[in-house]
């Protein structure tokens, strides 16, 4: 069984955002970046399955600037086979990478896709559903397990009131929450036994789809800043202010 | 301008979230529609018929859609969708499961998890957790939105809307539902809830979460948790509030031994009034709170608990 993990490469968690002054995006010059938390976790899950002989293939695909290859590096020593980048300077909207990796899906054939649940940057949270619905494929997000068995996958999902268990008919998409693994290190033999992996270049312009954007980005602002309180000496005094300053309790 | 709005619901109980998303759609401005998707769920539909600014609510009553299963409720959607310019659902688990499948059918774009609306196709959105705020413009014909219910406060329920049932059955085959694990509770919603008491690492055990009982008994009050209080094993993942937790906005929002990680403030940084518990006086919560208490949470939660 072949599994794909289109991965993104973002701001690293760590690093602290910061808004251009001209107000038109936020300023990514000379920023640490690195693999979307939550698509880290998707490769680590589709090398466990690898490991426990579920999963034949790993293959890895990010659409980007080259720069990205670096991230597609990192999961190459994650322990995925071989890797795609999806050649673009553009900034796409989620559907328009969603059609690029509908046609992955089609020259691949994977048995399961499994994909971050959103980007730490846009925080759309949508590529996954929507690649799912274009390659008709049943879906099961914010996966905090994840069973394949026989021509099924069965996915635990993180929903508003607990856990609900979903069985998908392969070839399915997954996308992972928080709790699906903790994803490992990568060792310094893996790192450099990367380097040698497969890593196949392809244009985004050759696969005839049109990619114009379907969102215009406006501006982008800091946060409002909310101003520190009082600090209060005791619990009585705290009451008091909760009851007669704002006013939230009786 | 039609616009449809999918009713939150778990076929027993209309989510206040569904009020708050339909003030949203009333800032879009136009006809509005509430389409309940769901089985035996006549007690939603009761809810729903009443909610102000409604003008329809149309009710797909079926086996198929009672887990609002993405594949099915899709479907439906993409069936109904050529009457409504905009479409709209609350940013919760199942919205937010089941609208970008719509919107790739549609062949648009969602603009996810709106707090504003600047006009009918102009919305304004947190990114990278809340560290900076964008203002985006779709440019696709049909606008397909999810809502951030705490930008947003709930319409009252005194209107009188058409129910329309809709004889409409779809069900792709590929999935099927198998358990749930929900957590069962006698206190509000997270999302729902006027005031909400959350503990942290600082509690740590799952045992001395008890000591928020109490207080949110009295407060009538939902009790949320910090990611570092999930990720050691106190409480379960749906209590988390935070960036991949629930985004919560209270009148009220006491944080109990919670240091205050960028990724809890995107959680609860828009809440009304805020009060930390924390005796390390520099942990950042204290930067944001409107009172702080520099105090042990032994001691201080059940004097607090005495005191109300």
């Amino acid at each position: 069984m072949k599994v794909l993990v289109p991965i993104k490469r973002v701001i690293d968690y760590n690093v602290k955002v910061r808004v251009k002054t001209d107000h038109s995006n936020v300023d990514l010059a000379n920023v640490k970046m690195a693999i979307n938390p939550f698509c880290e976790i998707a490769v680590e899950e589709a090398v466990r399955l690898k490991e426990a002989g579920t999963a034949t293939e790993v293959i890895v695909i990010s659409i980007g600037n080259k720069s990205c290859q670096e991230q597609l590096r990192t999961a190459l020593a994650l322990g995925a086979d071989r890797a795609i980048q999806i050649e673009t300077d553009e900034s796409l909207d989620s559907l328009n990478i969603a059609k690029l990796l509908q046609k992955i899906v089609e020259e691949e054939q994977p048995q399961l896709v499994i994909l971050g649940k959103q980007a730490i940057d846009s925080d759309n949270n949508q590529t996954g559903q929507m690649l799912a619905a274009l390659t008709g494929m049943p879906q099961g997000t914010f996966a905090s397990l994840v069973k394949v068995e026989g021509d099924k996958v069965n996915v635990t999902r993180e929903v508003d009131g607990g856990l609900q268990t979903l069985a998908l008919k392969l070839p399915a998409i997954v996308t992972t929450d928080l709790r699906l693994n903790e994803p490992r290190y990568a060792s310094l033999p893996n790192i450099m036994k990367a380097k040698r992996k497969p890593l196949v270049v392809k244009a985004a312009a050759d696969f005839g789809i049109d990619l114009a954007p379907r969102t215009k980005l406006i501006k982008v602002t800091p946060p409002a800043i909310r101003q520190a309180g009082v600090v209060v000496e005791t619990i009585d005094e705290l009451v008091e202010k909760l009851k007669n300053e704002a006013k939230v309790i009786s | 301008m039609s616009i449809l709005v999918f009713a939150e619901h778990d076929n027993s109980t209309l989510k206040t979230e569904t009020l708050k998303t339909v003030a949203a759609a009333q800032a879009i401005g136009g006809d509005i529609t509430l389409l309940v998707a769901g089985y035996n769920c006549q007690s939603v539909v009761d809810t729903a018929s009443k909610v102000n600014g409604v003008s329809k609510v149309l009710v797909a009553n079926n086996a198929v859609y009672e887990h609002q299963l993405a594949e099915n409720v899709s479907l439906l959607i993409l069936e109904l969708a050529s009457d409504y310019e905009h479409i709209i659902a609350t940013a919760l688990t199942t919205g937010k499961n089941f609208m970008p499948r719509v919107a790739a059918l549609l062949d648009v774009t969602q603009i996810s998890d709106i707090i504003s609306v600047e006009s009918s196709d102009t919305f304004v959105r947190p990114i990278y957790a809340g560290n900076a705020i964008a203002t985006v413009q779709s440019l696709d014909s049909k606008k397909l939105i999810t809502v951030r219910a705490t930008g947003f406060n709930a319409v009252a329920t005194d209107g009188n809307a058409e129910v329309i049932t809709l004889n409409i059955e779809t069900e792709a085959n590929v999935s099927s539902h198998v358990s749930d694990e929900l957590t069962k509770s006698e206190r509000p919603d997270l999302g729902a809830a006027r005031v909400v008491i959350s503990g942290g690492r600082g509690m740590q055990n799952g045992e001395n979460f008890k000591l928020l009982d109490g207080i949110a008994d009295k407060l009538g009050a939902a009790i949320g948790a910090s990611r570092a209080a999930v990720d050691a094993g106190f409480v379960p993942n749906d209590m988390q509030v935070g960036q991949t937790g629930k985004i919560v906005a209270p009148d009220l929002y006491i944080a109990v031994g919670i240091s205050g990680a960028i990724q809890h403030l995107a959680g609860m940084k828009d809440s009304k009034i805020i009060v930390a518990i924390n005796k390390d006086p520099e942990a950042p919560i204290f930067q944001i709170a409107d009172y702080g208490i520099v105090a042990d949470l032994f001691d201080a939660l059940p004097e607090l608990e005495s005191k109300l």
